[in-house]
């Protein structure tokens, strides 16, 4: 059985090939995916956890995060689609209504 | 074999994302997350989680990366010349902070040695439908219940969200 580290490492990875795309991205839609590949990395850490300690309430946990990233993509999109109606844009450099 | 499963998948899932974020077309963009989360499925399945490598397939390869293709394809966003932004500072201090928190979570999983049970027979079926359905409909009840709540308000805030004509009539354009 490989070790429990390997797998927390590339959660690790995963996590942070995330956070750079959330930074250095332009595109809205692009970043919500970002934040879906960052929640994916949690949830395989999650998962590996529960499986290596033989405990389930991990995998409970990962169901709803399952849940929840759902309903957030569902309200995130709607958002990009209004912000889209009004700016004819998702680039979010663009995007200064709530800005100073 | 495991391993080499396990350094196949790893490989898949990481070679996806890094296109993910570097590619310039967004529908691109989409498809390798798909192609990440099936390989995350994978991983899912060596730890023997079976229900939730199905559930991820399932509702993220299938319903929620449906939901962003649509909205890439309704939305028409043309590709972008310039991928990331003109000010180099900012691309590099990013990558000096996705650097730092990567080398945080590596020494905070390097200083976590011997916690972990020895795993004994009946651990091993932890991840079957059977297990989690077990926990889920009796000591995780009504957290399963407000998640019905919690997506169901998620799809009425979505409607009026995206609505055509919000009736407070302020417009911002």
């Amino acid at each position: 059985m490989i070790s429990i580290d390997w797998f927390l490492a590339l959660s690790a990875l995963l996590f942070c090939i995330g956070i750079i795309g959330v930074l250095i991205r332009k595109n809205a839609i692009v970043i919500f995916m970002c934040v879906e590949l960052m929640l994916n990395a949690v949830n395989l850490s999650l998962i590996s956890f529960s499986s290596y300690y033989g405990n389930i309430d991990g995998q409970i946990l990962v169901f709803f995060a399952l849940a929840v990233a759902a309903a957030e993509a569902v309200v995130g999109l709607a958002i990009i689609i209004a912000i889209f109606r009004n700016n004819l844009s998702v680039d979010i450099n663009k995007v200064n209504l709530m800005r100073w | 074999m495991i391993t080499y499963f396990f350094v196949f998948l790893a490989v898949l899932a990481v070679a996806s994302a890094l296109a993910m974020v570097i590619s310039k077309n967004t529908v691109n963009s989409a498809l390798f997350l798909v192609l990440n989360m099936v390989s995350l499925a994978g991983l899912f399945l060596l730890l023997k989680a079976q229900f939730l490598a199905v559930i991820q397939i399932l509702v993220y390869a299938g319903a929620i990366m449906v939901l962003f293709l649509f909205v890439i394809m309704l939305l028409n966003v043309q590709d972008e010349e310039r991928l990331f932004n003109k000010f180099r500072l900012k691309y590099f201090v990013a990558f000096l902070l996705g650097v730092g928190v990567f080398s945080q979570i590596i020494y905070s999983i390097g200083s976590f040695t011997d916690t972990l049970p020895t795993v004994s027979s009946d651990m091993a079926y932890v991840g079957t439908v059977e297990a989690v359905g077990d926990v889920m409909f009796t000591e995780y009840l009504l957290p399963f219940e407000l998640t019905a709540i919690l997506l169901t308000a998620a799809v009425v805030g979505a409607l009026i969200v995206a609505q055509h004509k919000i009736k407070s009539g302020a417009t911002n354009d």
